[in-house]
């Protein structure tokens, strides 16, 4: 177990925060390209 | 061959489309290995722990200038060449920078309490990036608020070249204001290795790997952006006839 002493919480909160960050970007950015995708192939068959 | 044939979207989508099985599992790698190299770090003798904040903050705020270049690039080759896969890279890498800016303040400020004794302080770097960030959302809120495409690619396009004063502040500001907390950069070329190498190798693998992870998700989003474009084209096609 990594011993991070009396600024555990700022070193854990900082990781906190930018990996919720990125995650949600990344989730987003995926989460959109799917849609745009389906929602294209959709309007390509039926068109 | 020419790098203006990525103007056309056909040529973009088959180009990306082949980069991305690489580039993404690159990112990954190189972001977590650097990142949790970072983590794994000595305490510094005088900052403690709290030097691994440093494996998120630095590259996260190199990422926020860089895009913005980047972007500003993009809106350059809109303005003078109107391609409009420019306009919509550089609208696709609005959201990357404005989340990598939120993490350089927002880690810049937890950092910041223990070592300066205060979250914030309107020192130059932080002001300048502040600003920065407020420019971002901006540029995405001026982009929404626009019906017509290219009239929206024009006047972010203004924006952009506007807010990039602020993107060299951000960058140069520690340089000539003297005053204000924030330490000068922790890596230059001019003033050689001022980092231990235990701290200098896993930083530049952090940073390689937000590089990248920045650019697989300019262009994910880049190609998202090309796609709505097409459905929009297709419905509108659609409804006329």
């Amino acid at each position: 177990m990594i011993e991070l002493g009396k600024y555990a919480g700022a070193v854990i909160g900082a990781y906190g925060v930018s990996l919720a960050l990125l995650g949600g970007l990344i989730w987003h950015s995926l989460a959109a390209n799917a849609r745009a995708r389906r929602d294209l192939e959709r309007q390509e068959r039926n068109g | 061959m020419s790098i203006w044939e990525y103007a056309n979207p056909a040529k973009f989508m088959r180009t990306t489309g082949a980069m991305l099985p690489w580039l993404v599992p690159a990112a990954v790698v190189a972001t977590v290995v650097g990142v949790v190299w970072g983590f794994l770090t000595p305490d510094d003798y005088r900052q403690g722990s709290t030097v691994k904040i440093m494996y998120m903050h630095v590259p996260a705020a190199m990422m926020a200038i860089n895009i913005w270049v980047m972007m500003l690039v993009a809106s350059l080759i809109w303005i003078i060449r109107r391609h409009h896969v420019s306009a919509l890279a550089a609208r696709a890498a609005a959201p990357v920078g404005a989340v990598m800016t939120l993490i350089a303040l927002a880690t810049g400020a937890i950092w910041g309490q223990p070592m300066w004794g205060t979250w914030w302080e309107w020192d130059p770097r932080l002001t300048s990036f502040l600003i920065l960030f407020l420019f971002y959302v901006g540029y995405v809120a001026l982009w929404s608020a626009i019906e017509d495409p290219d009239s929206a690619a024009d006047l972010t396009g203004v924006l952009c070249l506007v807010g990039s004063v602020f993107a060299l502040l951000s960058r140069y500001a520690v340089l000539f204001w003297n005053q204000g907390l924030h330490q000068g950069a922790s890596l230059s070329v001019a003033s050689g290795e001022r980092m231990s190498a235990v701290y200098r190798y896993p930083l530049y693998l952090a940073m390689l790997g937000f590089a990248a992870l920045s650019l697989a998700l300019i262009l994910i989003r880049t190609r998202t952006e090309i796609r709505r474009r097409r459905l929009a084209a297709l419905q509108a096609r659609e409804l006329r006839s």
